[in-house]
């Protein structure tokens, strides 16, 4: 009961400003209310015992992918105070690729056998994925950082050039 | 029921540890930062409310309560009203992992959660949120260019802020601050197990927490805006930063986050270096407050003693020297637990 209430209370958090983010006509409107539905899906990950993907939902997504949006719409000239135009010419061809994208998700939903029975949690979140990425995920995670650090030392390099 | 009882609980304990910031971080805080500042100025500082001063910021929380909210013409004025909100909300919450000591068979914290410090930094990184909004929806130049300042001093900030807590955490092996305070527990006089004195690696541990606990402080008095890294709200050249616009009881909300954000900055540092609750003699709660108070003292004495830094030494600080050393400590602890 709690629960449900819970997540219906989550859901609307989460779905409300995410439809703000799309509708919005004002920039910096549509990309502040992608916080709350961050919020939202943290608290729907704490929902299910993710505590640890919870906190790095905060500080990455609302803590700094946000307020990069933010930085970038608040730096680009004109990028602030005016209403932006929503749609262009290709109207058909972005409805005919959402309806394709609908119609996948929706033939995969139906179509995957959904575990209903809940497994057993670790006693540490933060404990089992250190151990997972570290054990049976390591080369995933040694390329992802790879390309991490790759991109990091790319933006360096560009932002030398125009010194 | 059970979940009923939850937020029942979850909203006595919001108010009762508002109440407590409001009164022993804002109100308190306020008065001893302009009494330190009087002191090491050679002045008097508040002198006339009350007993020698004593009731100087009631008076002002008061008359600030009666003031005007004024919401400048083009500003965004849902965004300007909201901002203040954001940055106290979320250093209230910073709150909620601090554990204050054990009383009445239990310890005191709102909740001890597997990802304390984890959650710790996430809410510290959302006040950046509230300043950028702050201070672009005022329509201000000046209160633009502090908001920039404060996101980017404050995300170039938190990784130095994280390494350095990297170090009691990988001593201790747990996120959660209430592990972290147990993990040292014992030695001389209950002292000698504090993660400053090198926990349970003795001599050997000192080098890298001692060097952790200054990063920590540094980054935790950029995180806070504080002289000498006090660039957003810098008034010799951008007014007063990121709340120029703000009126009344805004712009105390913002100093009530800023103070709440400094004392909850002096209480985990006490909580991850210093022992947390232990400590000989004296009741665990009291030892809490003596750290928390001395290390707030600390930072005011630092606001009041250093100039401030010009931007380039502070973003060359971070990126060219506390990260390095940062990652440096973590590899050096990482050694130690080998």
């Amino acid at each position: 009961m709690g629960e449900l209430a819970a997540f219906i209370i989550l859901a609307i958090v989460t779905l409300l400003p995410a439809v703000v983010v799309v509708t919005n006509r004002n920039l910096v409107r549509a990309a502040m209310s992608l916080i709350p539905s961050f919020l939202g899906v943290t608290g729907l990950f704490v929902l299910l015992g993710a505590e640890f993907v919870a906190g790095i939902q905060i500080l990455i997504y609302a803590g700094a992918i946000a307020v990069l949006i933010l930085f970038v719409i608040m730096l680009t000239e004109g990028g602030t105070g005016l209403a932006v135009r929503q749609v262009n010419e290709q109207r058909q061809w972005g409805a005919l690729t959402a309806g394709i994208l609908t119609a996948g998700l929706v033939v995969i939903l139906l179509g995957t056998p959904w575990q209903i029975t809940a497994g057993t949690l670790p006693r540490s979140n933060v404990e089992a994925v250190g151990i997972a990425l570290l054990t049976d995920f390591v080369l995933a995670f040694e390329i992802s950082s790879l390309v991490l650090l790759v991109s990091l030392v790319g933006a360096l390099v560009i932002a030398r050039r125009e010194q | 029921m059970n979940w009923f009882v939850e937020i029942l609980k979850a909203i006595l304990l919001t108010v009762v540890l508002f109440t407590f910031l409001a009164v022993v971080a804002a109100m308190l805080g306020v008065l001893a930062e302009r009494k330190i500042s009087g002191w090491i100025q050679s002045r008097l500082g508040p002198k006339h409310v009350g007993p020698q001063g004593l009731l100087q910021t009631v008076a002002d929380t008061v008359k600030l309560l009666q003031k005007e909210h004024i919401t400048p013409l083009n500003a965004d004025a849902l965004t300007f009203n909201i901002a203040p909100v954001m940055v106290v909300v979320a250093a209230l919450l910073a709150w909620m992992i601090i554990p204050f000591g054990p009383a009445f068979g239990r310890v005191l914290v709102v909740r001890d959660i597997n990802i304390g410090l984890l959650f710790f930094i996430a809410m510290a990184s959302l006040i950046v949120i509230g300043i950028l909004l702050g201070g672009w929806s005022s329509n201000n130049k000046y209160a633009l260019l502090g908001g920039f300042r404060a996101a980017s001093q404050m995300i170039s900030y938190e990784i130095p802020l994280a390494l350095a807590m990297m170090v009691p955490i990988m001593m201790a092996g747990t996120l959660s601050t209430v592990g972290i305070v147990e993990a040292q527990a014992g030695g001389t006089l209950d002292m000698g197990n504090w993660f400053i004195f090198g926990g349970r690696f003795q001599w050997r541990g000192v080098i890298p927490s001692v060097i952790a606990f200054a990063m920590f402080l540094t980054a935790a008095t950029a995180e806070t805006n504080r002289v000498p890294f006090d660039l957003p709200e810098a008034e010799s050249e951008l007014v007063a930063g990121f709340f120029t616009e703000y009126t009344g009881m805004r712009f105390a909300l913002f100093q009530l986050g800023e103070y709440a954000e400094a004392f909850a900055m002096a209480a985990l540092a006490s909580v991850l270096f210093l022992g947390g609750w232990h400590g000989p003699v004296l009741p665990g709660v009291a030892w809490f407050f003596i750290k928390m108070f001395a290390l707030v003292f600390f930072l005011m004495w630092v606001r009041w003693t250093y100039p401030r830094l010009r931007f380039d030494q502070l973003l060359n600080l971070s990126w060219k020297g506390l990260v390095p050393l940062g990652f440096l400590l973590v590899l050096l602890t990482g050694w130690l637990l080998v």
